[in-house]
């Protein structure tokens, strides 16, 4: 699960504190705490508009802050120009420089060090040597495919052996064949160097591949950070269970019966531990593993105490398993998924659908599903 | 496979007039330059090349010619410099001041050249700047800046800004990523911003008739009032001289250009 650095040097610390960025009156980002950790690969994640760029630009130095403080290894840098800050910054757009052949663009973070011709020249030489194109150092950019020009900017962004590595969706511009080609490369990377990487993407698949955390961005907000797993199975908000992973949800008025929360759905009582964390409408939210299809009549034999009639608008054959897309009484869509070895049904059969409460999680709609 | 095609002769015959009708004012010049007598007659009686030679040696002609150089030269250095960062200003202030700013920078290109010439002859007087090398200098410069604000501006136009962000990242202050990043992208621009000054300054006529003085002419002037006085053949060999020379930088400069052009 974790992607532990095994690099002598460990990265720095990133500690964002209360920042906000305004742009006139528009709030790009609202008032955001982060930590991360040394030598951590940590991901943003978010809808387009989220405020992820703008917090990256914000480390890097390329956008000034509007209000809060952001330390690097505990040193503030508000006041660090950006060519100060020794961070490495991988763009999606490559930006490498067209009038310089690789070797040149790769030598020109150390240039600007004033390292020597000779250490320099083997430190490029390593650099492209860990992103394989060693053969490529006499070529100009508009000589490389894409995928070869974003192993240089990445080649580029550590030769100097930076404390932190920012990278703003450097593979959004690649097929997703080489995507997952270089998503390992990028893990590899990131265990040599030992230094901190974020990592910016809107593709929750590469997230929970590369990240040791991920922080879920919504409208200028950090929703959550955790782990993938975390992120999955204890999602704090609606918008971050329904951005990871598949889910279904159910609406209802709902009463607190203690520690449990019952929601009416179309006459059946339907509970999840937990009571609302705030107010207004509480949804129990669903993971697809998690829910059973039996048989009319069975009811929570099986243990599954929350039970519920609906007909099957879709059953889809999976090969390791059985997804089926289920309608309740009154509309609301539920995606199962089941082994294949138990009972199978068709569509448009009547079922019943199974759960144990503590599978559902009660979570608070607070309207952020939907965009702006 | 070879069949008479009348599209293609049709076609063939309007370039060759075109490109006639275009180059025969100055093909015509060549022969005439080489006239026997005083005069510009066309085709010339005889063969000589006393015009050229009187271009060399009378101190008239040729002082106006290094004159003309010295200015051009000046210019060209002075309206590229000053042209180049008014149009980086301009690009990055994307405010609608910066659209002022430029459309007061190009204005001495759409301004009658007469109009310009009475007011700069005006300010000119009171401040004895009449005959003058600095006089010349601005004036020139003056003209020469809209040529290099839009050469320069259109390269900065498809200059990608964000590779300057990238610099930044990698370690270059704002003055190392200019001369390391920005400059080497629009160089064509500034480039062909100086020619554009260059020769706006060596043919520039209507002002430096102005602010002319016996003691210091340019070569344009010499020109017109050799051509008022007497129809003096040496302005043909002048034009002749001219029209190779420009034929020569500009063979060499696409020569030169398209191999660097293939690199990149
Ligand atoms: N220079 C700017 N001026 C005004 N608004 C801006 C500026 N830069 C960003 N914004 C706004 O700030 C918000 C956050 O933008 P940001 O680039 O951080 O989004 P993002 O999460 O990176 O999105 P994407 O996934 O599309 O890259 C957006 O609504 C954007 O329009
Ligand atoms: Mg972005």
């Amino acid at each position: 699960m974790t992607n532990a650095p095994t690099g002598s040097r460990k990265g720095a610390a990133i500690d964002i504190q209360a920042c906000s960025k305004f742009y006139g009156n528009f709030t790009a980002l609202d008032d955001v705490s982060l930590r991360v950790e040394p030598g951590e690969f940590m991901s943003f994640l978010g809808p387009s508009g989220s405020g992820k760029t703008t917090t990256l630009n914000l480390i890097a130095g390329f956008t000034d802050l509007s209000k809060g403080e952001i330390r690097l290894g505990e040193r503030p840098i508000s006041n660090v120009p950006a060519h100060k800050r020794n961070i490495g910054v991988v763009f999606q757009h490559y930006a490498l420089f067209p009038h310089m052949t690789v070797a040149k663009n790769v030598a020109y973070p150390l240039r600007q060090r004033g390292v020597a011709k000779a250490e320099r020249d083997r430190l490029v030489e390593g650099a492209l040597a860990k992103v394989h194109l060693e053969k490529f150092a006499h070529r100009y950019p508009s000589e490389l495919s894409g995928g070869q020009q974003q192993r240089v900017a990445l080649a580029r962004a550590m030769v100097f052996d930076p404390s932190v590595l920012l990278m703003d969706e450097p593979l959004g511009a690649l097929d997703k064949k080489l995507r997952e080609v270089l998503q390992l490369e990028i893990r590899r990377i990131h265990r040599e160097l030992g230094s901190t990487f974020v990592y910016v993407t809107h593709d929750q698949e590469e997230a929970l591949v590369l990240s040791d955390r991920i922080a879920v961005f919504n409208k200028g907000r950090i929703e959550q950070v955790g782990t993938g797993h975390q992120l999955y199975s204890n999602p704090q908000t609606l918008f971050v269970g329904q951005f990871i992973g598949e889910s279904s949800i159910l609406r209802g008025s709902h009463r607190v019966n203690g520690a449990e929360t019952a929601l009416d759905i179309g006459g059946t009582p339907i509970s999840a531990p937990g009571t609302p964390k705030s107010d207004g409408a509480q949804v129990i939210l669903l993971r697809p593993e998690d829910v059973a299809v039996q048989a009319p009549g069975t009811g929570a034999a099986n243990g599954r105490g929350n039970v519920i009639q609906g007909t099957v608008r879709e059953a889809i054959y999976l090969g390791s398993a059985m997804k089926y897309e289920v309608l309740l009484a009154d509309g609301t869509p539920i995606v199962a998924r089941t082994a294949t070895q138990g009972e199978a049904f068709g569509i448009g059969a009547g079922i019943e659908l199974a759960w144990k409460p503590e599978d559902g999680r009660l979570l608070t709609d607070d309207g952020s599903i939907g965009g702006h | 496979m070879k069949r008479f095609n009348p599209g293609r002769l049709i076609l063939g015959l309007t370039v060759a007039l075109i490109a006639l009708w275009l180059l025969a004012p100055t093909i015509v010049v060549v022969p005439m330059s080489f006239a026997d007598k005083k005069s510009l007659a066309f085709p010339p009686s005889g063969f000589s090349l006393k015009w050229y030679e009187n271009f060399f040696t009378n101190p008239q002609w040729f002082n106006s010619f290094t004159t003309s150089l010295k200015v051009a030269v000046m210019v060209s250095v002075v309206a590229t410099v000053i042209g180049t960062m008014a149009a980086i200003g301009i690009e990055r202030m994307k405010s609608r001041t910066a659209g002022l700013i430029r459309m007061l920078l190009i204005t001495p290109m759409v301004v009658p050249g007469v109009v310009l010439a009475v007011g700069v002859y005006a300010v000119y007087l009171t401040q004895g700047l009449v005959g003058t090398w600095t006089g010349y200098v601005l004036a020139h410069t003056l003209l020469a800046i809209p040529f290099v604000v839009i050469a320069v501006g259109a390269n900065l136009a498809v200059f990608d800004q964000r590779l300057e962000t990238a610099a930044a990242s990698l370690g270059a202050n704002r003055l190392t990523t200019f001369f390391t990043v920005t400059l080497p992208l629009i160089r064509p621009g500034i480039l062909s911003g100086a020619l554009f000054a260059f020769v706006t300054s060596f043919d520039e006529v209507i002002v430096s008739l102005f602010i002319t003085s016996p003691q210091l002419k340019t070569l344009p002037v010499q020109i017109f009032s050799s051509m008022t006085r007497d129809a003096d053949p040496t302005v043909a060999a002048v034009g002749s001289l001219i029209f190779l020379t420009t034929t020569l930088v500009i063979g060499l400069g696409l020569i030169f250009g398209t191999r660097k052009g293939r690199k990149s």
